[in-house]
């Protein structure tokens, strides 16, 4: 079996890069939602704050700074081609520190406490991230990653619904998730859903849900449907921009699935803010 | 148009602020979050002095990015302002005059501001950058080994607001369908 070897300082610089990239620079996905958000908006207060969030997202690409201050805890969805080797470090070893280097050589905001009960002591350079690996066939690591404030963060929520709650049953958890977030998670939205697998899957799919770009759909027609009338369901809320009222509570709903038990269908609704930041990288 | 208001708030220009006004801040003001919030409420509860003296003064819930080199401050908008409160009636009660945050605050906070007459802005979540072309100057005054989470002093100019709870109460909050 041919193997492909990698410096580990390869992948270092690599995730370096798309932490500080995704956070001085919105995705085209969010920039074009805002605008169009900004046109369809009847409430003057929530255009004028539309207006100003773009104005906020050209100023820190301009000037390569974070659009927002909370630059978020790192996560990271990797697929590793299982003819890869990693050479001169261990391949966590090396993602680590990428996201260290960029919170720290990027002036990102260090979020992070080491202890989450007791201590709360700031590790003071953004790790650790959370990463999830997947080994499939290839010789290539693909990345995925997000870095996530936690604003929005707390206002997700998951629950274990049984089958015979149906689609009614997920429509009106996600809705009132989001109607109990209000205000709160820095509207307009983003909304990532994750639906079946186990109760952990499910919360993986939200969160991938919310790295994926707004402008796609599910390729599964009848999750894209869902994923339109969620949106729509949400819109009529009121909550609008900054939570001062308007028609866009948010800009986008997307939902992942996965094969579930016959005795289940949990779902996870992953919230996430306006600076949805994703980025994604090959090596 | 926005109304140009200069710290410290006098007892007038409070009343005369109503939810949903906007304002452009000119002034020094007090930064704090959730952990520097819990140390302030501790000492309170056991009755000790604060490092900081609060009263008559705005507290901004922020956690500042690091300023760039050449820059006065890095980005810095709002955070979630329900997680204070729990501590914030006690710090109303210390004199504590305004907060700027975003999003919901509780039945009891809402209380104490109309007990003594404070009043709560909403900053634009999300804005950061934009915010901080307003902040002119950062100082550390209290809880340095917090980091971002410290105690700061910032020196604002025109620093951008909506009046989301005033002082009788009233909110623009939107409450949802």
């Amino acid at each position: 079996m041919n193997v492909r070897k990698i410096e580990a300082s390869v992948i270092t610089e690599k995730v370096k890069k798309l932490f500080m990239d995704m956070n001085y620079f919105i995705g085209e996905d969010i920039m074009n939602a805002l605008k169009n958000a900004k046109e369809s908006e009847t409430s003057a207060i929530g255009k004028d704050v539309l207006s100003q969030l773009i104005e906020n997202n050209r100023i820190a690409a301009q000037e390569e700074v974070p659009v927002c201050q909370d630059t978020g805890m790192a996560v990271l969805f990797v697929e590793y081609g299982e003819r890869v080797v990693t050479e001169g470090g261990s391949f966590e070893q090396a993602v680590q520190e990428g996201v260290r280097r960029a919170y720290i050589d990027g002036y990102l905001r260090k979020s992070v406490v080491d202890d989450p009960v007791f201590d709360r002591v700031n590790t003071k350079d953004n790790t650790p991230a959370v990463i999830y690996t997947n080994i499939v066939p290839g010789d290539k690591i693909k990345i995925l990653a997000g870095c996530k404030g936690f604003g929005s963060e707390n206002m997700s929520s998951i629950k274990m619904l049984t089958p015979s709650a149906g689609i009614e049953g997920v429509k009106q958890f996600i809705l009132d998730t989001v109607r109990y977030a209000g205000p709160n998670p820095c509207p307009p939205i983003v909304v990532g859903v994750g639906i079946g697998g186990t109760f952990e899957k499910a919360a993986m799919l939200a969160k991938k849900a919310t790295l994926r770009p707004i402008d796609t759909k599910n390729p599964d027609s009848r999750y894209a449907a869902l994923e339109d009338e969620l949106l729509c369901e949400i819109n009529k809320m009121g909550f609008g921009p900054a939570g001062l009222g308007g028609d866009n509570t948010a800009i986008g709903v997307n939902i992942e699935y996965f094969p579930t038990h016959i005795a289940g269908m949990p779902v996870a609704v992953n919230i996430c803010c306006h600076a949805a930041r994703h980025k994604e990288t090959e090596i | 148009m926005a109304k140009k208001i200069v710290l410290p708030l006098s007892e007038d220009t409070i009343k005369d602020l109503k939810a949903g006004d906007s304002v452009l801040i000119t002034g020094t003001m007090l930064t704090g979050r959730d952990a520097a919030h819990k140390r302030l409420y501790e000492l309170i509860e056991k009755g000790e002095e604060l490092p900081v003296d609060i009263k008559g003064e705005v507290i901004y819930y922020v956690g500042p990015a690091p300023a760039k080199p050449g820059h006065a401050v890095g980005p810095a908008g709002p955070t979630s302002s329900y997680r204070m409160d729990k501590y914030t009636p006690a710090l109303l009660d210390r004199g504590l005059k305004a907060m700027i945050g975003k999003g919901k605050r509780n039945d009891e906070v809402i209380a104490s501001m109309i007990k003594n007459g404070c009043v709560y802005f909403a900053a634009i979540g999300g804005a950061a950058a934009l915010i901080s072309k307003s902040i002119k100057k950062i100082e550390t005054l209290a809880y340095e080994d917090l980091g971002t989470e410290a105690i700061y002093r910032f020196t604002v100019e025109d620093f951008p607001a909506i009046v989301a709870i005033d002082s009788q109460g009233n909110s623009v909050l939107a409450q949802g369908k």
